[in-house]
């Protein structure tokens, strides 16, 4: 008895293996789009940049004259700005994360209510923080508007974003663990503060240092809370101050070009610090890999 | 038929509580935890209501099911109870005595900064065991112990209950009916009862004897039918 060979082996592609491959294409030109775009503008800004980034855009002060002009003392502010988001966010939302992961009775309707609006809170636009900062830290509290007021508001902008990835990273701890530590005699805050907070570490890291990048781009709540634009001296805490991204928004108002070249050097900046943090948050997420 | 268990109880000091294992009421995430539900005699006539969990977890000792190691190293995983609980001595002892106790240390000794979830399943089984040694607990509670583990392992689980007995009271659960033939000197029987009227089913102690008395002439029938295998 012989076996015929399917006549569709020695013949060329049937339809569904043509589909395959198109929709492989399809797919792959979606994620030029998605990308090729990005690196073309980052491509551009490294060039119209690239001549201006000197030693005198990092530590020169601004000036009216575009070849004499530095961002020292923004560069300067968004650093202390990043420091206090980081102070006060990570703390509050870790605290929040836990209670909310371990100790709130999701029976109670307070509880349901804090959870859906802290998503909400993730999604409402930066500006409305902004202006929420204003009223209440700037004018209300009286803070005014210095470097502690824009760190303020830029924790509120970044802490539900803290909050939902620590509980991420807190639920992602099994139950197992808890278990094994309440049956040594552990108390609850044993438990957690030994055993479930340094096991989700990596993810709330990851997250936090994430949310962080993210305030340190934010332009809009620090318009809205007087981060002026012509700061000729290093910031202080109490005193009033400019932020790189504020920074760059200005110069690419000015009419003189010399100031467009010197916006594009002071994104690529902003883009280095901000990539620096999450090649920590990387760094962070493959050190302590999950273990279980 | 559903929930059937043959747990087995040593009780050179605490039959009592053989009693309160009537685990099906409970929700299974909360069963370890809530003892408050289930009505419970610990030395006699104290009743587990009134009693401060967590001075009775530390206790009564758990073993579970599935290996459970803190994702810390050999040592912490040891260490972690008598450093909750704040109790004198060389933490260094203790955590060497503990091991030695579960027969492990020969396999660890070297490698105690190592983390716990690199061991073997049934080494990991061992550690638990430790880990719950090292409080040192009244009663170990053993929820089927060997059921994730190969026969070898299970084998070593099984010595080591034979040398801890000397010590100890173990309560051990378990639905393997030759495991509880080789290990307990005393056996409980528990089943379920599930009510006419759909209301929800209760667990029952059927039968608690000498463990040779169950196997070969129980006084129950249902414990007959489950020994000689005519259901389970």
């Amino acid at each position: 008895m012989t076996t015929a060979v399917p006549t569709s082996l020695a013949g060329g592609p049937r339809r569904r293996v043509w589909r395959n491959r198109l929709f492989q294409l399809a797919m792959l030109s979606c994620m030029f789009v998605a990308f090729g775009t990005l690196a073309l503008l980052l491509a551009d800004t490294l060039i119209t940049g690239w001549p201006e980034l000197s030693r005198r855009l990092l530590t020169g002060l601004p000036s009216t004259v575009p070849g004499e002009a530095g961002a020292r003392p923004a560069i300067l502010a968004t650093l202390y700005l990043g420091l206090l988001v980081l102070v006060f966010s990570v703390p509050i939302g870790v605290l929040t994360a836990i209670y909310l992961e371990e100790y709130a009775n999701r029976e109670r309707w307070w509880n349901r209510a804090i959870e859906v609006n802290i998503q909400n809170l993730a999604a409402v636009p930066a500006i409305v923080y902004g202006i929420l900062g204003l009223a209440f830290i700037v004018r209300g509290i009286g803070v005014g508007r210095v470097v502690l007021a824009g760190g303020l508001i830029l924790t509120l902008v970044v802490l539900p974003t803290v909050v939902v990835a620590s509980r991420e990273a807190i639920r992602a701890v099994p139950d197992s663990i808890r278990q094994g530590a309440f049956a040594l005699g552990a108390t609850k805050w044993q438990v957690v503060w030994r055993q479930v907070l340094p096991a989700s570490i990596p993810g709330i890291a990851t997250g936090s240092i994430l949310a962080l990048s993210r305030a340190v781009g934010e332009t809009a709540p620090l318009i809205m809370v007087g981060a002026i634009t012509y700061v000729a001296f290093n910031p202080s805490l109490f005193g009033p101050y400019t932020a790189l991204p504020v920074q760059i928004y200005n110069w690419t108002k000015q009419p003189d070009p010399g100031f467009q070249t010197l916006a594009a050097a002071a994104a690529i900046v902003l883009l280095a610090i901000v990539l620096s943090m999450n090649a920590v948050a990387i760094f962070l997420r493959n050190r302590y890999r999950k273990q279980w | 038929m559903t929930q059937m268990e043959a747990p087995r109880i040593d009780s050179s000091r605490i039959a009592e509580v053989s009693h309160g294992l009537d685990r099906s009421e409970v929700e299974s995430r909360e069963r370890v935890f809530s003892v408050r539900d289930l009505s419970v005699a610990y030395h006699g006539n104290v009743a587990l209501e009134n009693v401060e969990l967590v001075e009775i977890r530390r206790r009564i000792g758990m073993v579970f099911q599935k290996p459970n190691p803190f994702p810390k190293s050999i040592y912490d995983n040891i260490a972690f109870g008598p450093r909750v609980l704040g109790m004198k001595g060389s933490l260094d002892e203790r955590v060497e005595q503990a091991l030695h106790q579960a027969a492990l240390w020969d396999e660890v000794k070297d490698r105690l900064k190592d983390g716990a979830l690199g061991l073997s399943g049934g080494q990991q089984q061992r550690l638990c065991i430790a880990r719950a040694l090292a409080v040192e607990p009244d009663v170990i509670l053993m929820d089927e112990p060997a059921s994730a583990l190969d026969p070898i392992s299970t084998t070593r689980i099984e010595d080591l209950m034979h040398e801890l007995k000397r010590d100890y009271t173990i309560v051990i659960v378990t639905h393997n009916m030759q495991q509880a033939a080789r290990v307990a000197d005393m056996t409980a029987f528990f089943s379920v009862d599930v009510e006419e009227d759909g209301s929800g089913r209760r667990g029952i102690l059927v039968e608690y004897d000498a463990t040779t008395k169950i196997f070969t002439t129980p006084s129950d029938k249902r414990t007959e039918d489950y020994v000689t295998g005519r259901f389970g």
